[in-house]
């Protein structure tokens, strides 16, 4: 299968990368630190369609069947913990 | 011959006016084949009963449902004409989201699409204020309090219909004539993030021309579903002569679409081996060097398991019909290889391998998965659970970008207090090799203060009071 192709999965929700700024304002408003930041791994198929780096945040919206949409972030990371 | 028409009408139970008139514009012959708009221009009412003697009431309701087709489709027009009003929709939608930001708060889209419904139903615009203030005041007396403790909550929550499980369990239910693992060897499964499923199945999702039409279905099915050389042949030990003769069934050859080449392609695999082709038959001989009755066995047994097509794994494909699609059921699963195959449905095909899913398309469809999964297999037990619990436990088991086990290999298992560790499996082990390692614990969770004794950081007990005696002081003064 494509990599491109993986994003339009029903499985699969959005991903993008944010902007430094975003990040800035991100984790001002919930007052915490970039490692305490849920992960996702470096080679992740998606992480590698949307061609993030190492360090970059990334939003998740994804579809929630209690809220309708919900936003969860990521970062991308090399160590496994 | 208009009084033989009028008289057979009379017979078939018209009255004797409408015969007659009948009568005057058609014969019998002509009535059956007359075109039912031209006869209801005529007759109008009565049509019914005239249809009805020359045997045409089928058609006339076919009339009907064309009529009733057409007032609806006037109908929805004339409801797309109405809505326009679809510009106040969006005003109210917008007008809620601007209150809510207005005040700095935060409702979940859900609530806010219930919210515009209900508001236009009952039309409440103008209440719009204080509706959503109280949305927001209802909406965030229901939120989790900071510090609470939610993973005890879905543990009990899961926990607690889970020993009703236990009673009913290693029960198997299939798909089709699939097997399933369901219950709680399945939720023990998912938890545990196992690499292989016990039962993997795939559900295969079908585009285009393949979706409608059975046979292309199934061409899809037997390109999947592996065929060895014993589906589609007979095969024979012949001892005295040493040698294997493979007799293929040219009927089970052309049901799953397999030409004679592919047969020879797929023998010329063989090691050490000599190939015959014969008319109907395919003899195969060992070599020289290796003729004894033991090789031959052994060869016997590899030609009967050579794959001649299909994707590795999956056993069996069924096809069933839902609604107006077909959709492929697969014993065994391999999602990467199934995905490639032109004519499956590559946004809506599903393994029940989790491991296969992350490994494919990623950390976030693993965590969908893990969801799905869960709750699909709580929810067949007739156990409702809140699916944010389960959303909770993916969300833990998914935290750090690879699906880990909830227990001691995972979760459990990484925690970074020595004494929590302990005090959940193999308590020796732990407290040796952090005594070698002169680990330090912080008590800082809760089963490690438990133990200790004192009060735990969670709820009321995380928050620490201090006075500011500075400016307590300057306000007494003043």
């Amino acid at each position: 299968m494509k990599k491109k192709d993986i994003l339009k999965h029903e499985l699969v929700p959005h991903h993008e990368i944010l902007s430094e700024e975003e990040v800035k304002k991100l984790l001002e408003t919930y007052k915490i630190s970039k490692d305490q930041l849920p992960r996702i791994r470096f080679d992740d198929p998606v992480v590698e369609a949307i061609k993030a780096k190492e360090g970059d945040v990334i939003r998740i919206v994804r579809k929630s069947p209690t809220a309708g949409v919900s936003v969860a972030y990521r970062i991308v990371s090399r160590e496994i913990l | 011959m208009s009084k033989i028409t009028e008289k057979a009408m009379i017979k078939r139970g018209l009255s004797k006016k409408l015969a007659e008139k009948v009568a005057s514009f058609y014969t019998l012959e002509e009535l059956k084949k007359a075109d039912v708009k031209e006869l209801e221009k005529k007759f109008g009412k009565d049509l019914n009963k005239i249809l009805k003697a020359v045997g045409r009431e089928i058609e006339l309701e076919k009339v009907k449902a064309k009529a009733k087709e057409i007032k609806k489709v006037k109908k929805k027009k004339a409801e797309k004409k109405e809505t326009p009003p679809k510009k106040k929709k969006v005003s109210v939608r917008e007008k809620i989201i601007n209150i809510i930001n207005k005040r700095n708060e935060y409702l979940p889209s859900n609530i806010i699409d219930e919210f515009v419904e209900k508001i236009e139903e009952n039309n409440l615009t103008d209440k719009i204020d204080i509706l959503v203030e109280k949305a927001i005041e209802e909406y965030n007396r229901h939120l989790m309090e900071p510090l609470e403790a939610c993973g005890m909550v879905a543990a009990q929550s899961i926990g607690e219909p889970g020993t009703q499980m236990t009673m009913r369990t290693f029960h198997y239910a299939g798909v089709a004539e699939i097997n399933v693992t369901l219950g709680l060897p399945r939720l023990i499964e998912i938890v545990d993030a196992r690499k292989d499923p016990s039962t993997p199945i795939m559900t295969v999702y079908l585009e285009g021309a393949y979706r409608v039409n059975r046979e292309k279905a199934m061409e899809i099915a037997n390109k999947i579903e592996v065929t060895r050389l014993i589906n589609i042949a007979e095969i024979e030990t012949d001892i005295s002569n040493m040698k294997i003769i493979i007799k293929p069934s040219l009927k089970s050859m052309e049901r799953k679409n397999i030409e004679m080449d592919d047969l020879l392609k797929a023998l010329k695999k063989l090691n050490k081996v000599e190939i015959k082709k014969g008319k109907n038959e395919i003899e195969i001989f060992p070599e020289k060097e290796n003729e004894n009755y033991r090789e031959l066995r052994r060869l016997s047994e590899e030609v009967k398991n050579i794959k001649i097509k299909g994707i590795d794994g999956i056993k069996r494909a069924i096809i069933r019909k839902e609604g107006d699609e077909h959709v492929i059921y697969t014993e065994g699963s391999n999602f990467e290889k199934v995905l490639e195959i032109e004519g499956v449905d590559k946004t809506r095909t599903v393994t029940n391998d989790i491991h296969a899913i992350y490994q494919v398309l990623g950390i976030e469809a693993a965590r969908n998965a893990i969801i799905n999964e869960a709750y699909s297999t709580l929810q067949e037990q007739g156990l409702n659970v809140d699916i944010r619990h389960i959303m909770l436990v993916a969300d833990l088991m998914t935290a750090n970008g690879s699906i880990r086990p909830i227990g001691r290999q995972g979760v459990s298992g990484e925690k970074g207090s020595v004494i929590a560790r302990a005090a959940f499996e193999i308590t020796v082990d732990h407290l040796l090799s952090a005594a070698r390692k002169g680990e330090v614990d912080e008590l800082k969770g809760v089963a490690e203060n438990v133990i200790v004794g004192q009060p735990i950081k969670l709820g009321t007990g995380s928050v620490e009071l201090a006075i500011n005696i500075k400016k307590f002081s300057k306000k007494v003064k003043k």
